[in-house]
């Protein structure tokens, strides 16, 4: 015991020892909460010389298809053949799980959120891009271009890639009356009591800000990822109730697919590449729909690494995926409104442009887009507003 | 003379190098070195790599990180382990996790014994040699394609909710018994090698001796085998225990809506938003295993193991 006892003493002293260390060395870290005033300054790059040969990137499920999930979907390969550019992608299930990779400075590249981008922006992580360097750019849709979740003072730091809704999906075999309202995966006496699914991610509280804001006018919700202490008690514990209807969440889109495949979920939130993979499996059939209260969506934008080892084969990337029959087969597989204009001219289904909106700045101004929630509310409220530590906390006790 | 053999017959050794002959001259004059020597690169490996990893996971757990940007903030503090014992959820999520261990261990020696039994002390050698192996297959197969299989199993339309249909229910939805049942079946190999191997140095001549003495079954497995074999049950519950303290990915798989302590390790550091935190938390499961490690060396299992 004795023994034991100095064992711990040691190991308690060595661990206060190192503890000091890291101290010291700390520098400049921003204070926590306000959005600092600026990033880092960073590098931009200024020509595109030749490629390295490799390419890392971290990217949504179904943005970098190379033929192994379906043969006929593939545009890496024409890519490999094209820049000499050898692509290794990572899939991120969460936009937390992508700002984590992206710390490593082990990827060049990154396909993220509005969710992800600022805090990767501010954290250092990413440099801006040089839009001169990507021909494509020129034709992307405009009301994507210098926004606040991919530019910062008027610098892109990166090219925008495509948005969408996420939607309410459900398989009509059991669900068999057309919900048109979010209350379908929120009602306390919903007969689908546990086989209700929901995103596992802190970023879905927005989701429940956003019908809150449709069905409690008095909370005065005007934007569902600038709550204040009230408005973000109230989305918390809806979110709580919903909890015990709950079969399943889902973070990783391979679950939703299989519990609906399986019947363990009938209704809850999804992306419309989810459906896609369900309904092209044929074992159940599946429908989705905006609901009346609108939808949280996102807007994807590809971001350069600040340390990324082959920036030339990146720089290619961003042209390659935004070029106008590479977004549109992107568009078409994850089921997205490309950000290339002129990608509507070459989907396969002429009328995917107008299905999507992609062309219309109205319905995409009525998408709430991820954002990270920082305690600043970005109006005449101050910095009343939980940030993104917040949420995340949160979600953990809603999950209980 | 036999060509097959040398002219010297292997009497005269072939001489090494002088560097060598003076090392280990050295060595041999010298057996603190020697046993330095031996020891440096395991000790190198536990101390540095081992422990000493675990000292600086403990050191970040007082730092922070930054709310907004996720960087790190190198300033000691104790918010981290204030949240951890402050908020109830962290203590429901604990307590939680602790029970499904707990009966996870429970479960799996309420298995094993019967088996380990009839593999010690009933089966033929043949039987024995063929059921062992049937045992140890399934560590053979990856963990993921075992968990999957028990998530396709207990599905919806699994087989389990096929054979229940009949009598008029289905198996349980994804959740806290799912995720014990696929934990209980993972780790039951750990659970059932020790137990026997206990079994089999328990002379069968003392079970011949209770029952002489007319003790029932019953008796002689309570009085007789169970103290014997219970240093073994005991080694084998810290397998169990300990891997379903810490085990995050079989719960994600069949566990719905569960979440279990190491998820919250987990989503803190994959998710990036917290890795202190992770840290900090992961302090949790470190002392329930070594509070449980201190309290079966008492019962003198250690020496069993």
């Amino acid at each position: 015991m004795r023994a034991s006892l100095r064992w711990a003493s040691v190991l308690g002293a060595a661990t206060l020892a190192l503890a000091g260390c890291g101290s010291s060395g700390t520098s400049g870290s921003t204070t926590a909460g306000n959005t600092p005033p600026a990033p880092p300054k960073l590098a931009m790059q200024s020509a595109v010389g030749a490629g390295e040969g490799t390419l890392n990137l971290i990217a949504w499920a179904g943005y970098a298809e190379n033929g192994s999930t379906d043969k006929k979907v593939d545009w890496v390969t024409p890519f490999q053949a094209q820049s000499g550019c050898k692509v290794n992608v990572k899939i991120g299930n969460t936009s937390d799980e992508m700002v984590a990779l992206m710390k490593t400075g082990q990827y060049d590249g990154v396909s993220a959120s509005g969710d992800a981008t600022l805090r990767l922006i501010y954290g250092g992580d990413v440099a801006p891009v040089n839009t001169s360097l990507v021909p494509n750019y020129a034709t992307i849709s405009d009301f994507l271009k210098d926004r606040p979740w991919n530019s910062v003072g008027g610098q892109m730091y990166g090219i925008p890639h495509g948005w969408g809704a996420n939607v309410l999906m459900w398989n009509p075999k059991v669900v068999t009356t057309a919900p048109t309202s979010w209350g379908a995966v929120f009602d306390p006496s919903s007969p689908y009591q546990g086989k209700i699914t929901a995103y596992d991610s802190p970023i879905y509280i927005a989701d429940a800000a956003l019908y809150l804001k449709a069905t409690r006018p008095e909370l005065k919700i005007t934007n569902p990822y600038e709550l204040d202490a009230t408005q973000f008690q109230a989305a918390v514990e809806l979110l709580k109730a919903q909890r015990k209807l709950v079969g399943e969440y889902w973070s990783s889109y391979t679950t939703e697919v299989s519990s609906f495949g399986a019947g363990n979920s009938v209704i809850g939130t999804a992306w419309q590449v989810n459906a896609n993979l369900i309904n092209g499996e044929g074992k159940v059939k599946v429908e989705t729909a905006v609901p009346s209260e609108g939808a949280t969506g996102w807007s994807d934008t590809w971001l350069v690494g600040a340390k990324a080892a082959h920036p030339n084969c990146m720089y290619r990337w961003l042209d390659w995926i935004t070029s106008p029959s590479v977004n549109a087969q992107v568009a078409e597989w994850f089921g997205e409104a490309p950000a290339q204009t002129k990608a509507c001219d070459r989907t396969a289904d002429e009328t995917f442009c107008t299905t999507f909106h992609a062309l219309d700045q109205d319905y995409a101004g009525k998408i709430s887009y991820w954002t990270t929630p920082t305690k600043s509310c970005g109006d005449g409220r101050g910095n009343a507003c939980e940030d993104y530590a917040a949420w995340t906390q949160a979600w953990t006790q809603i999950k209980g | 003379m036999d060509p097959g053999v040398d002219p010297d017959q292997g009497l005269t050794r072939r001489r090494r190098p002088r560097a060598v002959v003076r090392v280990s001259g050295f060595l041999h004059r010298h057996p603190l070195v020697r046993l330095l020597g031996l020891l440096s690169a395991p000790m190198l490996w536990l101390v540095v790599a081992y422990l000493g990893s675990l000292a600086l996971m403990f050191a970040a757990a007082l730092w922070s990180v930054d709310s907004f940007t996720g960087n790190l903030i190198r300033v000691p503090t104790l918010d981290n382990l204030r949240t951890l014992i402050t908020q109830d959820v962290y203590r429901t999520v604990a307590l939680r996790s602790l029970a499904v261990a707990a009966s996870v261990t429970v479960v799996d020696a309420m298995i094993a014994l019967p088996m380990a039994f009839y593999l010690a002390k009933v089966a033929s050698p043949g039987t024995q040699r063929l059921l062992v192996a049937a045992v140890l297959t399934p560590l053979w197969a990856s963990y993921l394609v075992k968990a999957y299989a028990w998530r396709t199993m207990l599905a919806n339309d699994g087989v389990l909710s096929w054979a229940l249909r009949p009598f008029g229910t289905s198996g349980p939805d994804f959740g806290v018994v799912t995720t014990g049942i696929t934990l209980g079946y993972l780790w039951l190999p750990f659970m059932i090698l020790p137990i026997f191997a206990g079994l089999q140095r328990l002379p069968d001549s003392l079970l011949e001796a209770s029952a002489d003495l007319g003790a029932s079954a019953g008796w002689t497995f309570r009085s007789v085998v169970l103290p014997l074999v219970f240093p073994s049950i005991v080694a084998g519950s810290i397998f169990t225990f300990s891997l379903s303290l810490g085990d995050y990915i079989a719960v994600k798989i069949v566990g719905g809506s569960t979440q279990l302590f190491a998820n919250i390790i987990y989503d803190s550091i994959a998710g990036g938003t917290n890795p202190p935190f992770a840290a900090a938390a992961a302090l949790f499961p470190v002392l329930a295993v070594l509070l449980y490690l201190a309290l079966i060396r008492r019962t003198g299992a250690l020496e069993n193991l």
